[in-house]
């Protein structure tokens, strides 16, 4: 009996693997090489550590792990209203404003969170501007009344959803746009006003985008460390921190980083289960926008500007008037070189991820197997790993493979190479791939899942082999999803700061790592100058962005 | 559906971009005359720092300029063939867990341990201090009269509640505090001290040394734990609400009829696995000299650790000379761990 059924686990084991193909192979291939760093940390789960472990249970972990959640949930609740309200806003009606609020709703992205978190923090605080301009006015002194503290898990969280929010109204915004007039008119016909259309009708078919959306931010929002220790809120990653770092224990550190990875694995697999086995297709005719009146028209309006005066204006103003402030802070001429550096890594990384992504979510929708499908949940983990503990996990292997790869060619060859990868520009390429693989992973795959399977078979029926397919047929459907992914990947290396800290070459500094030496330092105003032209650097790509939102509504 | 030819290209030229991108490996490192520097310092003094070492030797700095920790475990994983010659960080802690770890090379040089002093540098030459920060309490002088608060021990009397403002516990500054008192008083005894300290703050820590000075300013809390520098730059501003803060905000420094006040250092060593070592020694015994010392203290107003170096920095030498605790430095290295077990468990955040 037993023997009937290792037989057959067997030869189901064997039909799984055959199955994989060539296509298979190299994406589970390409998803073990991202893996590695990931297993790197996971692995300490095999060592003991044990007084760490029951230090923390006793003292601060249970609050760390409360604060942790309540900022998920926040910042789920934050990104979500945000994102998708002005998303629905901006497609499905028209008012004063409608086309500059359109892209306006993405300058956030340009906002680094921890660079938002400095310049608020300057200007809330006590000693700051607006509360110094309010015990002016009302002659009241400091503790003689309330006012908000900004560095709080409140704080935190607003911080966040205003930096994160554009992930969710990206995508929810293409999903809306994609929406089919015949489904809005049915749902009119059967009766909807137009708060049902989008409750009932819009939201649940925009669902994977939404969820994926927030997906993003969420894992961003585990991985944060630049904000969170600003403000002082201690979270999960706070514990992994103090661990490794104050109480000299990378093991347990190493054990709670695979913690918070198994509650983001439970996080996706829910978003799975959500997503169920919906396949959503239609007729891309365009919804005629409505046109808003009066004080709904203004109530728009005012909705869709919130976000973004709040996470681009106010804080790019509060760093110009830093900046402004500070005569001494200047960049010379080592911002070419700042700029530079930042451009090719970005650019470099960016193409590299969208590749990869485009492989992996291509290889599990033409496999599909399971070991594909599973590999390609594994290999986005990545980007809720808190950037330190990444880079750790990216250097241990790295300098393992490259220390022999020295020693071999020194004792074959009698030549003296170094270390070829740790500390070269490919080290690095490598990092971003691993942390911001989810980025590129996420849209593409929701973009994906706009093509159907018909469209597939029709083509692989004209005798495409699968490679071709990808090449002329999806990637012509799906340029504005890996448009959306390259320039979000792009962003977002721009605006990585730890493993670009502990990986970089010589010589080879980048505006954010110039940013945060300032303001590590408590210098905020001098940091306030490499934040802007990080900012205005940002714009550029944001604004090829943009422009490829401005024509995908062209075109339907 | 049209298929367009442009997709084609523009799939083909995603792929060069990356062929070209996976070579864009680091500029291969000369072997002879350079220096691999990783430090966790930046200032803007540096780059005249480093330009005359260069001049004096005709060696090149090649240098990576980041976090303490991070390098630290870079220079780990990169082991045996690693390029880096000297690491620069700051806190001692941080350099006794890298001796611990086995990175820095022992180093004998008549020079560098006749100029600093031994108390501030590793006894088989592992790591060498170049520059010392105090850690001291600032207070506002319209509320408080500075021999109220001559000790350490003062700050956790229970009429200061609700009036002092720090950093979180887990910051190298306040745990080799915690673990100077540990070392003075014993652990039940810093315990209580710390217990004390945290049932006194004005509000839950959070922030760095120079938002805390900042709040006493403006009356969140009446008493700050700061290191020196962070007021000193605040006292070389010319903007107005700083020469405002210098006036109402005031220093003491702590212990000065005991022990002395606590001091930190930053400094480092040679690596044991340096590619270029005589460029490392020498780099060493030049940051202990005159020039080097002035510009490396000065960089961070702080002071040198080369007895009768002149400050050229009219605001630190305004503070005169103080006693400084003596305890050998490595020792608070030893008991940091102790140190946050604390702060945990009396719920100093």
């Amino acid at each position: 009996m037993t023997g009937a059924i290792a037989l057959r686990a067997r030869i189901s084991a064997a039909h799984i693997f055959t199955r994989l193909g060539w296509l298979g192979w190299v994406s589970i291939a390409t998803a073990a090489l991202v893996l590695a760093p990931i297993v790197a940390v996971v692995s300490n789960v095999f060592q003991s550590s044990e007084t760490t472990w029951s230090h923390l249970v006793s003292t601060v972990l249970p609050d760390y792990i409360w604060n942790t959640l309540l900022l998920v949930l926040l910042v789920a609740a934050g990104v979500a209203f945000f994102g998708v309200l002005s998303a629905w806003l901006v497609t499905a009606y028209s008012f004063p404003g409608q086309r500059l609020l359109e892209w306006a709703l993405v300058l956030p992205l340009a906002m680094p969170a921890y660079v938002m978190a400095y310049a608020y923090t300057d200007w809330l605080q006590a000693a700051g501007p607006v509360q110094t301009a309010l015990r002016e006015i009302t002659g009241l002194r400091v503790r003689e009344y309330w006012f908000p503290e900004i560095r709080s898990l409140p704080g935190a969280a607003a911080m966040l959803s205003f930096a994160l929010y554009p992930y969710v109204y990206l995508l929810s915004r293409t999903a809306f746009l994609d929406q089919s007039r015949t489904t809005m008119e049915a749902a009119r016909l059967a009766g909807y006003g137009s708060w049902g259309r989008f409750w009932h009708v819009a939201l649940p078919l925009a669902r994977t985008a939404i969820v994926a959306g927030t997906a993003l931010a969420l894992m961003e929002t585990l991985a944060d460390f630049g904000t969170v220790s600003y403000f002082a809120v201690n979270t999960f990653t706070t514990g992994i921190y103090r661990a490794w770092l104050s109480l000299g224990d990378p093991v347990a550190a190493g054990q709670l980083a695979t913690c918070l990875l198994v509650f983001v694995l439970v996080m996706l697999f829910v978003e799975r289960l959500h997503r169920g086995r919906a396949l959503y297709a239609g007729k891309r005719t365009p919804m005629p926008p409505q046109s808003l009146r009066g004080w709904r028209a203004l109530a728009a309006c005012a909705f869709c500007a919130t976000p973004v005066v709040f996470g681009f204006l106010l804080p790019a103003g509060i760093l110009l008037a830093l900046a402004a402030n500070e005569p001494e802070a200047r960049l010379g001429p080592r911002v070419y070189s700042l700029v530079t550096n930042t451009f090719t890594l970005a650019g470099v990384a960016a193409v590299a991820a969208v590749l990869v992504a485009l492989l992996l979510a291509y290889a599990a929708r033409s496999v599909k197997s399971p070991v594909v499908e599973g590999a390609n949940r594994l290999a986005v983990l990545g980007y809720a790993l808190p950037g330190a503990v990444l880079a750790v996990g990216i250097l241990l292997p790295l300098g393992k493979i490259d220390n022999a790869i020295a020693t071999w060619m020194h004792t074959q060859f009698g030549v003296k190479t170094g270390l070829l990868l740790t500390g070269s520009m490919t080290g690095l390429i490598y990092a971003y791939l691993v942390r911001f693989l989810a980025v590129g992973f996420q849209t593409v795959e929701a973009g994906l899942s706009r093509v159907t399977t018909s469209m597939d078979d029709a083509a692989r029926s004209l005798g495409l082999s699968p490679a071709r397919t990808l090449a002329r047929v999806h990637v012509p459907i799906m340029s504005g999803s890996i448009a959306t992914a390259a320039l979000l990947v792009f962003v977002d290396v721009m605006k990585e700061l730890p493993a670009t800290f502990a990986m970089r070459p010589f010589n080879f500094d980048t505006l954010a790592v110039e940013a945060y030496n300032l303001a590590k330092d408590e210098r905020i105003a001098e940091a306030a100058i490499p934040s802007l032209v990080m900012i205005g650097i940002a714009l550029l790509p944001l604004i090829l962005l943009l422009r490829q939102i401005a024509c995908s509504r062209l075109n339907k | 559906m049209q298929l367009t030819p442009r997709s084609d290209l523009c799939l083909r030229a995603i792929l060069s971009g990356l062929f070209l991108g996976t070579f864009l490996i680091g500029e291969a490192l000369a072997q002879d005359k350079v220096l691999n520097l990783y430090t966790a310092r930046h200032y803007s003094t540096d780059e005249a720092f480093y330009t005359g070492y260069t001049k004096a030797t005709g060696i090149k700095i090649n240098r990576i300029e980041g976090g303490e920790d991070a390098l630290f475990e870079r220079i780990k994983a990169e082991g045996a063939n690693g390029p880096a010659d000297v690491f620069l960080t700051v806190d001692v802690a941080r350099l006794w867990r890298a001796e611990q770890a086995g990175i820095f090379a022992p180093l004998k040089s008549a020079s560098l341990s006749k100029r600093i002093p031994a108390h501030y540098r590793d006894a088989e030459g592992h790591w060498f201090g170049f520059s010392s920060r105090a850690r001291v309490v600032a207070y506002d002088k319209n509320k408080i009269k500075p021999d109220e608060l001559a000790r350490y021990e003062d700050l956790a009397n229970s009429k200061w509640k609700g009036e002092i403002c720090t950093r979180p516990s887990s910051h190298p500054y306040n745990l080799s505090l915690i673990s100077s008192m540990i070392i003075h008083l014993g652990e039940e005894k810093a315990a209580g001290w710390a217990r004390g300290v945290a049932a006194n703050l004005a509000r839950p820590p959070r922030g760095g040394d120079t938002d805390q000075l900042r709040a006493v300013d403006v009356g969140e809390c009446a008493i700050a734990i700061s290191n020196h520098y962070y007021y000193v730059r605040i006292m070389r501003s010319d903007k107005p609400e700083d020469r405002s803060l210098v006036e109402k905000v005031k220093l003491v420094w702590p212990n000065q009829g005991d022990r002395g006040t606590h001091v930190n250092i930053s400094g480092g060593g040679m690596l044991q696995n340096a590619p270029n070592r005589d460029a490392a020694v020498k780099f060493l015994e030049y940051l202990a000299s005159d020039t080097a010392q002035t510009y490396f203290a000065n960089g961070n107003n702080e002071w040198p650790t080369v007895p009768g170096v002149k400050l050229a920095n009219p605001q630190l030498e305004s503070f005169g000379k103080f006693k400084t605790d003596s305890i050998p430095l490595a020792e608070l290295g030893k008991t940091q761990a102790a140190a946050q077990r604390i702060a945990d468990q009396v719920g100093w955040k």
